[in-house]
Formats: C-alpha cells, sequence, structure tokens
C-alpha cells in the first residue's frame, strides 16, 4: 500500500519534470481563445522543424521553429484556417514540413500500394485454396473409387 | 523449381528497390526549394547602412543578383566571406545581403573587419523575410534573374566551384534557353557550420 503511494508520487514527479521542459520549449505565449489554442497546438504538432528535421515545430528550440510557431500564432489570429496556414508554410519550405504528407499524383502509388497489395494476397490465397480443395476433391474421387474396386 | 521462381522474383525486386533507395537516398540537408522558378518574396527591409534607404524586393529587378543570407553567429559565412569577396571583383553579379537575425553594430564590425562583398544589405532582425525565402540556415545563397525570378538557391557555403559551375553558366546563358540540366538547389559538402 505505502510502496504503492510513493509509486505514485514518484510517477507524478516524473510527469511533473516533462511538463517542465515542455514549457519552456514553447515561448509564444498562448491564445486567449481555446479553440485557438487546440488548434495551434495541433499545427506545431504536424509541422516539422526544418532545422533539426525530425522534431515538431512545437518541440523544437532552434530558433527558426520559434519564429515559426509565432508566425503560426499570428495567422491563426489573423483568421487563417488550418488549410491556409499549410499552404503557407508549404509555399516557403516545401512539402518536407508536413509530418503528414498530402495525396499527389506523385506518391498516389505509395497510397494504393496498401490495396494492391492485400488484392495481391486475395488472389493468391484464392488460387492456393482453389488448388487445394480441388486436391482434396480428387483424393476424395481417388479414396472412392478405391473402395468401389475393393 | 517453378514454386520457388515467384518468391525469388519478389525478393529480387524488393532488393533492387531497397539498393535503389539506399543509393539515391537523397541528402536530407538538402531540401529542394519551391521557390525556383517563381518571382522573388515581396519585402522591403531597412538598409544596414543608410537608414533613410529602405532596401525592397522591387530593386532586385533589372539585373542578375545574388541574395546571400548570412549572420555574424553564423560559422559557415566566415567561411564563404573570401568567395563572396572574389564575386564582388568580378564585377558581373552583385549580391545583396540579407543579415537574418543579426545585431547591426556586430554586422558592421564584421564587414569592417572581413570586407564588404555587398553592394547593400538589408537587416531582417525578425526573420520574418527569411521565412518567406524559405531559409532555414544561414548561409543560403539565391540567384535572381532580371526578370525579378528565383533561379538557383545554394545551401551552405559558397565556394569558387559552386559559382563557376552552377551560378555563372546560368547567368552566361542567352535569355530564354534551359538553365544547365542540374538540380536547381545544391549544397555544401557537410553544410555543418549553419545554424539559425
Amino acid at each position: 500500500m505505502r510502496s504503492r503511494r510513493s509509486m505514485r508520487a514518484l510517477l507524478l514527479c516524473a510527469a511533473l519534470a516533462f511538463a517542465g521542459v515542455a514549457v519552456a520549449v514553447d515561448t509564444t505565449p498562448p491564445l486567449a481563445d481555446p479553440l485557438l489554442q487546440q488548434r495551434y497546438y495541433e499545427l506545431t504538432h504536424e509541422l516539422r522543424c526544418m532545422q533539426c528535421q525530425n522534431e515538431a515545430l512545437a518541440d523544437s528550440s532552434a530558433g527558426l521553429a520559434a519564429d515559426l510557431r509565432v508566425q503560426v500564432h499570428e495567422l491563426l489570429l489573423a483568421g487563417q484556417s488550418d488549410d491556409q496556414i499549410r499552404d503557407h508554410m508549404v509555399a516557403r519550405y516545401g512539402e518536407f514540413i508536413l509530418f503528414r504528407p498530402r495525396m499527389s499524383w506523385r506518391n498516389s502509388w505509395l497510397w494504393a500500394a496498401p490495396t494492391l497489395l492485400m488484392l495481391v494476397g486475395v488472389i493468391i490465397g484464392w488460387r492456393v485454396m482453389r488448388a487445394r480443395s480441388r486436391l482434396v476433391a480428387s483424393e476424395e474421387a481417388d479414396s472412392n473409387g478405391e473402395s468401389l474396386e475393393l | 523449381m517453378n514454386r520457388f521462381l515467384l518468391p525469388l522474383a519478389g525478393f529480387v525486386l524488393l532488393l533492387v528497390v531497397l539498393l535503389v533507395g539506399l543509393t539515391r537516398a537523397p541528402d536530407k540537408s538538402i531540401l529542394p526549394s519551391p521557390l525556383i522558378g517563381k518571382p522573388v518574396p515581396q519585402f522591403t527591409l531597412p538598409n544596414l547602412f543608410d537608414s533613410t534607404q529602405p532596401v525592397s524586393s522591387e530593386s532586385l529587378k533589372g539585373r542578375w543578383m545574388l541574395v546571400n543570407v548570412w549572420g555574424t553567429w553564423c560559422v559557415e559565412c566566415r567561411a564563404e566571406h573570401q568567395v563572396l569577396l572574389q564575386i564582388k571583383q568580378q564585377a558581373r553579379v552583385p549580391i545583396l545581403g540579407i543579415d537574418w537575425k543579426d545585431q547591426n553594430e556586430d554586422a558592421m564590425a564584421w564587414l569592417a573587419q572581413l570586407g564588404n562583398p555587398y553592394e547593400r544589405v538589408a537587416t531582417d532582425r525578425d526573420g520574418r523575410v527569411a521565412i518567406d525565402w524559405g531559409v532555414y540556415g544561414a548561409p543560403e545563397s539565391f540567384l535572381i534573374s532580371p526578370a525579378g525570378t528565383v533561379v538557383y538557391k545554394h545551401i551552405g557555403a559558397m565556394t569558387e566551384q559552386v559559382w563557376q559551375s552552377e551560378f555563372l553558366p546560368r547567368v552566361n546563358a542567352p535569355a530564354g534557353t534551359a538553365a544547365p540540366p542540374a538540380s536547381p538547389v545544391s549544397t555544401a559538402a557537410g553544410a555543418t557550420g549553419r545554424g539559425a
């Protein structure tokens, strides 16, 4: 019982330790409107920091990431939609800034690949099953023939 | 025999795909610029040496220009400075400097000490214009055509070799002919000293 309580305290400490880090990185003042703040949170998590490349804008301490966070903040206040803000960033930095790539003719084969592979799998499975059932049928016919002969 | 042929073919195909992926894997530090072939981003910035004469994107038009984004905090910028001075000496393409996220005093001291390769220096203190140019580290150099179009971008320190092989041929190509068949973005080998 006691150890469980101390365990909880420990977990709380660990969680709070990370909360401190999260606050320290993004120093852009929060938006007053909770809906805008929510969109700010989502956008800064799906846009890439171009300098560190594998970090989101929200998590990066790079100077450029801070500048881009300010820009997202301002564009939200200016009443732009999420898509407009994404377009704004893509026009400057290219598709690479999006962690979730957009569908286009160039990458459509990537999106189609899972469906195509599944289709191939289904066809192979169907053919194997048909071949097996034929085998079983012919075996049965054989054994029937044998029993008749007997 | 036949039942192994199809899986083997699949395996070989996978091997080829992975090998191509490995050998052609793009250098993650060079990101293609969406600005190539587009008009230069609009801006008006303070002039480092003359506060009464702001620098605007309009002033880039009418001749070939090199736009160089730099900062005194940038290690690679020091490395490319000599090359920029040489380009100035050639007097073929004037250079506009965009001093990015820097202090005026630092920038002036730097140019006084190392020499000033720039025709004019615009100061981008909050980094907004750099974002419009898609800059993600200094130095970066853009070649601007007389029509005001971004023709080429080099990421990392400018070198004599890059200037000779990527920039000058584009400037010297007769108007209307296609640019040399290389990627319109290049980078210095291992652009490590870059930062922001």
